[in-house]
């Protein structure tokens, strides 16, 4: 999967995880709690979604490089080439 | 062979259907047992005739506009349920009423400090230093000491009339403790009650528990009434299974019982290692369907917190019921109102053990003479109603234990919680009231925090 897909892949996972947030104006550089109303409860949703739709484990320590848009793009993208 | 499954959950109550969701969601093989014949446990409702009653929802908690943040909300991302399906009507007003002084409280919290700035002159900074105090702490971590709300409070507030007024709703909405609360437990209730306030779902607590239930469907639960918990199956200090009362083996990695801690842990086939109080608290309620609205006299409240002195007795009823103080509820006058009939609950603070032992032509007519006297409060309250009573119906500590199970009837469970689930037993786990979130979305939470912590953070599914 290339990186625009993957951005796309936590798009939609974002928005099904947040439900009311509106996601249009999103900056990839900033970190998503900034913008969306996203507590560690929805982080974990992000992760369980990554794992039940595209069989992506992210392990508890690497949590973090789920900041932003673009560290999760970094982050991900080789995990999805696999 | 006997059926094997990733959780099995006790009990189809606000916290055992909202953790079926979440571990089914994501993948696992969950089973829900149930041993009445409809969802619901302590919220529940039923028909007579061609009336439809809720139990145990007075109104809902933590009411947060679309869009807001706030435990409701939060629930709702969670169970992935939109906002508009809960359809909700926020109150209008609710009072705590004392005989010296009346605190009204709105959806808006400015309006109750107002009101207690204005009772309270002496008090106004105290009051806004707690109130600081409250915003700041987090009540929710599963690892706060239990401590207690009334120290606390105390060290701010002066006027202890004003301390009662504080504590008589959240009280008596939530606490198995007697005349005090854990502070954590004080600030969710505060934040839900008096940050947030009360709202109600057009189809009352139905209208939730269908939700709920839809969801279950949706992702795959396999939710089983009629079955009740012979036991809970143990070896080697962890959880193999549940024995049910039909006499069927379900083996399970793990269990997320919302029967109550200590009887929960009376169920085990081993010995356990501690053994929690039985709650003391229970409740009487009395259920009035009238010809007239309430509304009609001017009286606007949706809830009366009624107490008849300056000290508020939240303690282990001495007899059948304490009359000194009780919740009368309007559950239709809120901000719209398409209902026909209008209805009027009474609660009073009861003893189970004193209820339980009247032999039946005695019960029933203690019965009727405690519905006399909460008739006679809701007349004294709403002056100059003059309705007639269409319907009445009555409900006393024994059947709160028919309902939920709970040992003596005790509403709110036992005053020994164990806020981080666990029961010393690997893979037992205890959701809802025990666990100590509170009222109906505070046990929405229970489920979906502890399902959250055990079944997927640490999910071994």
């Amino acid at each position: 999967m290339q990186a625009e897909q993957v951005r796309q892949v936590v798009l939609d996972i974002i928005a099904d995880v947040s439900m009311e947030d509106d996601l249009s104006n999103i900056k990839d550089e900033v970190a998503l709690r900034d913008q969306l109303d996203l507590d560690s409860m929805d982080f974990l949703d992000i992760v369980m979604e990554l794992k039940k739709r595209h069989k992506v484990e992210v392990p508890q320590e690497d949590y973090p490089r789920l900041a932003s848009l673009s560290s999760c793009v970094e982050y991900l993208t080789p995990k999805m080439m696999q | 062979m006997s059926e094997r499954f990733d959780a099995l959950i006790i009990g189809a109550g606000m916290s055992g259907m909202a953790a079926s969701i979440r571990l089914a969601m994501y993948g696992q093989k969950v089973v829900v047992l149930e041993r009445h014949l409809i969802p619901g446990g302590l919220n529940s409702y039923y028909q007579r005739g061609k009336r439809s009653f809720d139990v145990g929802l007075h109104a809902l908690t933590n009411f947060v506009e679309k869009g807001q943040k706030g435990p409701l909300t939060k629930l709702m991302k969670q169970l992935r349920i939109p906002y508009e399906a809960f359809d909700l009507i926020p109150q209008k007003r609710s009072l705590i009423h004392f005989p010296s002084q009346k605190l009204g409280f709105t959806n808006e919290f400015e309006y109750f400090r107002s009101e207690v700035h204005q009772a309270f002159p002496n008090d106004t900074e105290n009051f806004d230093r707690l109130i600081e105090k409250i915003r700041s702490f987090n009540e929710t971590a599963l690892t706060n000491e239990y401590l207690s709300a009334k120290l606390v409070v105390k060290q701010f507030i002066r006027d202890e009339l004003l301390v009662e007024m504080i504590f008589a709703p959240l009280l008596i909405y939530g606490s198995a403790w007697e005349n005090d609360m854990d502070f954590s437990q004080f600030v969710i209730m505060f934040k839900a009650l008096y940050f947030e306030g009360f709202s109600r779902p057009r189809g009352g607590v139905r209208t939730i528990i269908d939700l709920l239930m839809k969801k279950m469907e949706e992702v795959g639960v396999d939710l089983r009434f009629k079955t009740g918990v012979a036991a809970i199956i143990t070896g080697e200090g962890r959880v193999r299974g549940v024995e049910t009362d039909k006499g069927d083996i379900l083996e399970c990695a793990k269990i997320y019982s919302s029967a109550g801690f200590g009887e929960t842990l009376k169920m085990m086939t081993d010995e356990p290692s501690t053994q929690p109080r039985v709650g003391a608290l229970s409740f009487t309620e009395s259920l009035f369907c009238l010809d007239k609205k309430v509304r009609s006299t001017g009286f606007e409240d949706t809830i009366v917190f009624y107490n008849d002195s300056d000290k508020y007795h939240y303690q282990a009823s001495a007899e059948l019921y304490d009359p000194r103080s009780a919740v009368i509820c309007v559950p239709n006058n809120y901000s719209q109102d398409d209902a026909q009939e209008e209805m009027v609950r009474v609660t009073y603070i009861a003893n189970f053990a004193k209820w339980n032992e009247l032999p039946r032509p005695q019960y029933k007519i203690e019965k009727e003479k405690m519905g006399q006297a909460a008739w006679n409060l809701v007349n004294q309250v709403v002056p100059n109603l003059n309705a007639n009573i269409l319907f009445q119906d009555l409900f006393t500590p024994t059947t709160v234990k028919k309902y939920t199970g709970h040992e003596g009837g005790a509403v709110y469970g036992s005053p020994d919680k164990t806020r981080s689930g666990q029961t010393g037993i690997e893979g037992l786990y205890i959701i809802g009231t025990d666990q100590g979130f509170l009222g109906i979305v505070g046990a929405m939470l229970s489920g979906i925090s502890i399902a959250n912590l055990y079944g997927l953070v640490g999910g071994d599914a």
